[in-house]
């Protein structure tokens, strides 16, 4: 596991303050799955709750564990939409753009979230605090439209809402409310 | 690992005790509350509500009621839901704040607390989930159980005949049996296609291989469509028995769910249910002491609608990006991990 410490570049070594529990993760998920091509997208999903993201250095370990070349992992992981190849923000926002939320108006909730935190749908803020996503149906149309933080779940969403959220989260981290 | 007379047992005991759940003149001093615990209700904190009403009647020193958690009741857009059994009295849109007046008022005083009846769309007030309009005149097959067993309790699925059609078909039919019944049945693949269920095993029982997997679609991807999350969260035993028989059926021993990451608590609940299965010897080897085998694993899906398309799920579960085959050869005679499957 020393190896891979030198496989990662000064970003992701900036993330990874506790690094040495990090490789106890990955050590052990090395010895929860049998090397077999197919468990790759289950490990994938364990990798991407754990950290966050999909580290570039864990797909290279991965690709050595699993006997698969880089390029193939590195597809998977862009493929499908819950895996991600850049740090996530301490607030993870997810608004449901499925099509019961979609109908009950939760793009202005989507507009709104840009518009306040300056920046796009999978993007991340400079000071690291939110990511904001935009999610397939999460299952709750009952209370459409809905938005996550960190999964928990807002139904009957309002702008007015998502702005109390918003400002809760904010004062919590003792920042001030850049309302526009 | 239990043997047949203890299930049965634990069958015959338990249904008894569960009478209150199905009939409303149950002869019974028992009460219980049922709180709806599907992503729906969950999302608007049903979780909070079953700890408030335990709270309360240990507070209170109530003995004779029990609070449990159960699956979809259907109504999502009313959760959180509550329904008291025997009497079967639906409460909707329950916070937290309400329990101690349901207690009081329900429980100890023995009155229905008006204000937390649903409205019907002709406004009247209804007492009981089956006198809505929309429920009238359903009558639930695939979700029997679902809102009336704990999902996350092996017993309560069997005492309502669960792993009972299992027992049957591995002690007293032949796979050829089984398939004949399917087929007389009429039952239908659900997706959309509605393709004979039975056609469908009679051709991978038919086709050579010497690996066949049988492999559970559940990833549920159109907007507001929720029955195979309703299943999995509200009964998922139901799915193991169904996959279990599928396999002896078509002669494999091995079973695949994919399930969607986005839907964590059914997930869970499988992982449970697959759990209590095996504690139970009812999934592993020699199951009911006959030599069939058969185990089941949980695959999740990433985030990609197109893996609900059968060839792009093979590739998925295969560990692959999700992009469908070409067909012919069809699924049913070829190919996961170079192996013939079913589903």
């Amino acid at each position: 596991m020393e190896k891979s410490n030198n496989n990662k570049n000064t970003n992701e070594l900036k993330n990874c303050n506790v690094c040495e529990q990090e490789d106890l993760f990955l050590k052990d998920l090395f010895e929860t799955y049998r090397p077999e091509k197919d468990n790759l997208i289950q490990m994938l999903n364990e990798i991407q709750e754990h950290y966050g993201y999909v580290p570039m250095y864990v797909q290279e370990e991965l690709s050595e564990f699993l006997k698969i070349p880089m390029a193939e992992i590195y597809g998977v992981v862009t493929f499908y939409s819950r895996f991600s190849l850049e740090p996530q923000g301490k607030y993870k926002i997810s608004v449901c753009l499925g099509t019961a939320c979609f109908v009950k108006g939760s793009q202005k909730i989507m507009d709104r979230l840009t518009e306040r935190l300056k920046i796009e749908p999978g993007q991340t803020t400079e000071d690291g605090l939110f990511t904001i996503e935009q999610t397939r149906c999460v299952g709750a149309c009952g209370l459409a439209p809905v938005f996550t933080v960190n999964g928990e779940v807002y139904g009957k969403a309002t702008v007015q809402k998502l702005d109390q959220v918003l400002d809760e989260i904010m004062e919590q981290e003792g920042q001030s409310k850049n309302v526009s | 690992m239990k043997s047949l007379e203890e299930l049965h047992k634990i069958r015959e005991e338990k249904r008894k005790e569960l009478e209150l759940r199905v009939n409303t003149k149950a002869d019974t001093r028992e009460k219980h509350i049922l709180v709806c615990h599907g992503t729906g209700c969950t999302s608007s904190k049903s979780p909070e509500i079953l700890e408030t009403f335990r709270r309360i009647l240990k507070e209170k020193n109530i003995t004779n009621v029990r609070v449990i958690k159960t699956g979809c009741f259907g109504l999502c857009a009313k959760g959180p839901i509550v329904i008291i059994r025997p009497e079967d009295t639906f409460y909707a849109m329950v916070k937290p704040e309400d329990c101690e007046e349901i207690i009081q008022t329900h429980i100890v005083e023995g009155n229905i607390v008006e204000r937390l009846l649903c409205k019907d769309i002709d406004g009247s007030k209804v007492k009981s989930l089956d006198e809505l309009n929309f429920y009238k005149k359903q009558k639930r097959i695939a979700l029997k159980n679902c809102g009336v067993i704990n999902p996350e309790d092996i017993d309560e699925y069997i005492a309502f005949d669960g792993y009972r059609a299992l027992e049957r078909v591995l002690r007293e039919m032949s796979p050829e049996e089984v398939i004949d019944v399917i087929k007389k049945s009429g039952l239908r693949g659900r997706g959309g296609a509605g393709f004979p269920t039975g056609k469908k095993w009679e051709l991978t029982r038919a086709s050579i291989g010497e690996q066949k997997y049988v492999v559970c679609n559940a990833d549920e991807g159109d907007p507001g469509a929720f029955m195979d999350r309703s299943i999995l969260e509200g009964d998922p035993h139901s799915v193991l028995e169904a996959m279990a028989i599928a396999g002896f059926a078509i002669g494999a021993n091995k079973g695949f769910i994919y399930v969607r990451a986005e839907y964590p608590i059914a997930v869970e609940r499988l992982k449970i249910a697959i759990k209590q299965a095996r504690d139970y010897g009812i999934l592993g080897k020699n199951i009911f002491g006959t030599n069939f085998d058969f185990d089941i694993e949980i695959r999740l899906g990433a985030g990609a609608f197109v893996c609900g398309e059968e060839t792009a799920l093979l590739e998925s579960i295969e560990g692959k990006r999700g992009q469908p085959r070409v067909k012919p050869p069809y699924p049913a005679q070829s190919r996961t991990m170079g192996k013939t499957n079913t589903y």
